[in-house]
Order: structure tokens, then sequence, then C-alpha cells
């Protein structure tokens, strides 16, 4: 049984119908990647997932059991974490105060602290930067925190939204490598992205989004070799 | 270790040791302090109230008035002659019986059990304006705040005929609200057996304690997992709730708790003055209670006492000072217009001053808290053009 099941979800904003029916699912272990043009739906699918925009129809199915229209501050006692587009991180926290935040939910103090060291060497710039102030890092390093923030949870599944965006290629890459560590580690990851290169590298497999519907699904690699996929979202014509 | 503790230690035996020191002030200034600053510690409990409102949870409250009249109110029902209809006493400090031996009309009950019925029931009522109204956000909320400000006086005024039935005596207000005490004490008290207006001792240390316990909470909530909830919320509800936080109920909890610090100090203020009426709770205590919570700094504890105190010492003190100088100073210039000066008067448009002084030169109040600082001067690229002057 998969891990999480979406089955013909429709979202509104308002009027708007935005998700038209989509259907997915994210296998235990792992790393699930959407991918389309601005607007498509990806960061809404990841949305109405993770109970911010409940969705009208349709079902959503994790470890089992229908948590459609669970509100988004109870996902994480489910198991469920999300690095949300544009990292919102705590800007007049600390980072070590971003990082207890993300483990709000836990009591486990022993635990607690194993998950953060685990975050540190994930993200060694993190430690460097324990006691600043996060809204004073750079983007690469608030992108950091924003995903060891979504670790310290230690979630069954992450979801990753963008985190790419803002980033120089390089810091892209590094970011894009530590997110292969945690899946390898063993944490399942549903990303969305709109760098479909670097996301069907790390992806196990993929699925297209347009216009609030999937239209293609495939192992990662098929994909990457897919003409339209190709011409559409990996820059080649 | 010492040296944290130090400051606070010191302050809080002078608070205690006020009464004693009082006559001296007295023989010196010529009036006794003593009423003031009972005035002024039920403004710095209002304040420590409103502070957890809005400077730990962020919701700007404008009708932070309507719990302070509740809990007046509260006193003034449950511990008057008011209802007539009733005869009820329970462990009351003041007399069950008349002269001619009849039983007390109206509901007497102690006013230490009212200072806690006060403080559930205005925690119950900021629950019911809070739950429905907290979803809003930002200047939406300030809005429904401010209207519900606005109508608790209003229906404390209206409220001497529901349907034939006189709840809270309209504009006449509630009068001869029963003195609290210590019956239990020995007769070599009396003072404290049943609290005066000659001897005003037994009402200071009685707000006195309430303030430190207000501090103490204060402290506690601050620190606690609920604080740190409140100030992620503060900063971003979404990425809050991201982290299994409720805002909703989040916020919910420092309504509700700021509700209660505001209704025990509307309880302890209307035995005090013994007397209520729905024009003493104008929207003017809302907004002279947040000027001492921005004034001090939002969040912090002692800056925010230290607002009150500051604030309402203007009021007491410092602006009859002022007039009585300005009416010297119009006798010796022959200047009518000098002296009949009324300053007091003026105290609102003085406090509006110091309002936009403050906001110009020191938005994160005078003591100011860490978070909140930096929320005020974040980025140095958006520094304003005579920051950069001074600079």
């Amino acid at each position: 049984m998969a891990l999480l099941e979406v089955e013909n979800m429709h979202s509104y904003y308002g009027n708007i119908h935005a998700l038209r029916g989509v259907s997915l699912t994210v296998e235990e272990g792992e790393v699930v990647t959407l991918i389309g043009s601005n607007g498509a739906g990806k960061t809404t699918t990841l949305r109405s997932i993770h109970g911010v925009l409940p969705p009208k129809e349709g079902k959503v199915i994790f470890d089992g059991k229908e948590i459609q229209g669970t509100p988004a501050h109870d996902m994480i006692s489910r198991g469920i974490a999300q690095s949300p587009e544009g990292r919102k991180i705590f800007s007049r926290m600390t980072v070590r105060e971003n990082l207890e935040m993300g483990a709000y939910h836990r009591s486990d103090r022993d635990g607690i602290r194993t998950d953060m060291d685990r975050v540190f060497e994930l993200f060694p710039r993190l430690q460097e930067r324990i006691k600043q102030e996060a809204g004073t890092m750079s983007g690469g390093e608030q992108q950091m925190l924003a995903i060891g923030r979504a670790l310290m949870s230690r979630p069954r599944l992450l979801l990753l939204d963008e985190p790419s965006m803002g980033l120089s290629p390089v810091l892209v890459e590094r970011i894009f490598d530590i997110i292969r560590e945690i899946n390898a580690q063993g944490t399942t990851i549903l990303l969305v992205e709109q760098n479909a290169n670097v996301a069907l590298e790390i992806a196990t497999r993929g699925y297209v989004l347009e216009t609030g519907a999937i239209v293609n699904s495939a192992p990662a690699a098929k994909l990457r070799e897919d003409p339209k996929v190709r011409e559409a979202y990996l820059g080649e014509i | 270790m010492v040296k944290k503790y130090a400051l606070p230690v010191v302050l809080i035996a002078l608070a205690f040791l006020f009464p004693l020191i009082d006559p001296l002030l007295e023989a010196v200034l010529g009036k006794s302090l003593l009423f003031s600053a009972i005035v002024i510690a039920v403004y710095v409990m209002l304040a420590l109230g409103l502070n957890i409102v809005i400077g730990f949870a962020g919701l700007l409250d404008l009708g932070f008035v309507a719990f302070y009249a509740l809990g007046a109110y509260v006193t003034g029902w449950l511990a008057s002659s008011h209802f007539k209809q009733v005869s009820f006493s329970f462990l009351s400090a003041a007399p069950t019986e008349t002269v001619s031996g009849n039983a007390v009309p109206g509901i007497h009950i102690s006013f230490w059990i009212i200072l806690v019925l006060a403080g559930a029931f205005t925690a119950l009522c900021g629950i019911i304006i809070g739950a429905p109204t907290l979803r809003l956000r930002g200047d939406y909320l300030a809005i429904v705040t401010l209207g519900f400000g606005e109508i608790i006086p209003r229906f404390f005024q209206n409220g001497d005929d529901l349907g034939g039935f006189n709840l809270t005596n309209g504009t006449i207000g509630i009068k001869a609200i029963d003195s609290p005490g210590l019956p239990f004490l020995p007769d070599s008290l009396p003072a404290w057996q049943q609290f005066g207006t000659l001897n005003l001792n037994p009402w200071y240390y009685t707000i006195l304690i309430l303030v430190l316990i207000t501090v103490y909470i204060n402290i506690r909530l601050r620190d606690s997992r609920l604080g740190r909830a409140w100030i992620s919320v503060r900063e971003d509800e979404t990425a809050a709730a991201a982290m299994g936080i409720n805002p909703v109920t989040t916020k919910l909890w420092a309504y509700a708790l700021g509700a209660t610090f505001g209704g025990i100090a509307g309880a302890f203020y209307g035995a005090f003055i013994a007397s209520i009426f729905p024009t003493s709770f104008s929207f003017n205590v809302s907004i002279l209670v947040l000027c001492m919570v921005i004034l001090g700094g939002m969040g912090n504890i002692y800056g925010v006492i230290l607002g009150a105190i500051a604030l309402q010492g203007l009021n007491f003190y410092l602006l009859p000072q002022i007039n009585t100088w300005v009416h010297r100073i119009g006798d010796a210039v022959g200047s009518p217009l000098l002296s009949g000066a009324d300053i007091p008067k003026y105290n609102f448009f003085i406090f509006g001053i110091i309002l936009v002084l403050m906001m110009l030169l020191r938005p994160e109040g005078i003591i100011p808290n860490r978070q909140r600082q930096e929320e005020l001067h974040s980025g140095d690229d958006d520094q304003s053009i005579t920051d950069a002057a001074r600079a």
C-alpha cells in the first residue's frame, strides 16, 4: 500500500477551479516530483494535501487513513511535514529556535537533540549560525533552515515546495544532494519543483501537471527521455 | 545569578515599603500618593493583561476596556444591594444584617471569591468573543474589538430595563459596593478586617500582590511553550500551522488570559471605588492602556510596567503639578490665559504627542522586547533617510 494516495482531488480558490481531479501516489521510500509550468497547480496540490487549502472533492489517503479536510496544524503529528514555498522561516528567531519550533509537538528531549544533531550533520552551515537571527541569513541558508526545521518533526513524508527557488545553480546542486541524502536516510519525499532538470535527476518518479490536471506520469528516467517533457520543461528544442 | 535578581528584589521591597515612605513624601509634596499608587497599580495590571494579547500574541485589541468593565460589574452584582429581590451572603466582610435585624438585601459574596469569579467570567467572555473573531487577521480584528469595547459600556448604560429586569442600573450605575476584608483576622487589625477609606494600606497591599501574581504569570507565560507558539503565530501563521500549532486556539488563549487579568483588575477597581458607572469605562481607557503597552515596549514585562507607571504618573501627578506651575507663572506675569489654564484636560493631547514622538524616535518602546525590536529595525537596507542622516 502506498504511503500517500491522492484520488481525484479538486480544489478551488474562490470560484477558480485550480485542481481538476489530481490523482497521484507516493510509495514509502520514494522521491516523487511534481513538475509543471507556472500556475499549473503544483503548489496548490501540496497545499491541498497539507490541509492549508482543503480539497472540495476527492480523497487524500495517508498511511491508510483518509486525511482530506484535516487542518494543517494536525498534519505534523500524523507524520507529514512541509517546507513551504518562499521558505517561511521565523525570521526573528534564531536558527536554534527555528529548529526547536520544528519539534514543537514533540516532548522527547533526547530524540529532539538527536534530530538536531542530524540536521547539523546534513547542514553544517546551520550549526555555525546557530545563534544567528534566521532573517539575517542568506537565501540558501534560509532554505537549509526551512528543510532542517521540517526534518525536526521526524516526518514520514516530507513535502518540499520549490527548494531551488532564488538560489544560485551551485547552491541548488548542494541542496538537491542533501535532499537525496535525506531520502537515503529513510524519509519519503514529495517534491514540487519548477527546475525540472534537477528534480528529475533525484526523483524516483515524476508527475507532469498542466492547468490543474496530471497529464503524464512515469519513472523519472523515462520522463527525462520524453520528447514532450524535454521540450516543455527541460529547455530543449 | 545574584545580579539578575538584585534589581527586581529591590523594586519589590520598595513597593512593599511604599506605604511607610508615603507619609514622608506627603510631608515634602503636600499630598499622599497612596491613592494614586493604587490606581496606577490597577493600570499596571491592565497593561500586563493587554501585553499578553498585544505584546505576546500580536493581536491588536482596541476594546480591552470591555473586560475591565465586565470585571467591575461582577463586583457590583455580587457585592452590593443591587439585586434587591434576593438576599444572599457568603463569607462577606460586610455586615449581613441591617440595624433593625433584617437580612441585608442583595448578593454579598466575599471579595476574594469575586476576584476568582470575575477572572473566570471575563475569560469566558473572552472565549465567546474571541472564538468567532480571532479567525480574522490584523486590522479586521482591531475593528471588531473596537466595536466590542464600545458595545459593552453601552450595554451597561442601557441594561436597566432588560424586559423589565434591572441588570445594570443604567447611567446611575451600581453604588455602595461592599468593601473587601479579612474578617477572620484579630480585632487588633480593624483596617484589615474590613478595608476602609481612611487607611488605604490594605487596598495597596492587595493590588500589589495581585500585580506581583500577574507579573509572575506573565513571565511564566512568556517562557512557556505557549509563549513560543504566540511568537511564531505573530511572525507567520501559516508557518506556525505547519509546525503543528493551531493558530486560532493559540490566539484564543492569549485573548482569554488577557481578559482574565483585565477582569480581575476591574473587580478590584469596582470594590476600591465602591461605585461604578458605565461612563468610567470609555474607549479612552482602552487607548490609555494601549499607550502604556506601546510606550513601555510591547512584549517586555518590565517595559509595560514602566509605561503604565509613567503614563498614570503623568496623569495623576505631573499634569496637576505642571498646572500649578503654569498658574503661578500666569499670576506672576499677569496673564489670565495661563493662570486659568486647565492642563490636565489636555492629557490625551499630551499622550498623543508622546506616542508620536515615541514612534518616531523609539518605536520599540522604552524597554524593548528582543524580537519586537528586530521586527521594527530589521533590514538596514530599508533605513529611513532620517536614520541615515543621524548615522
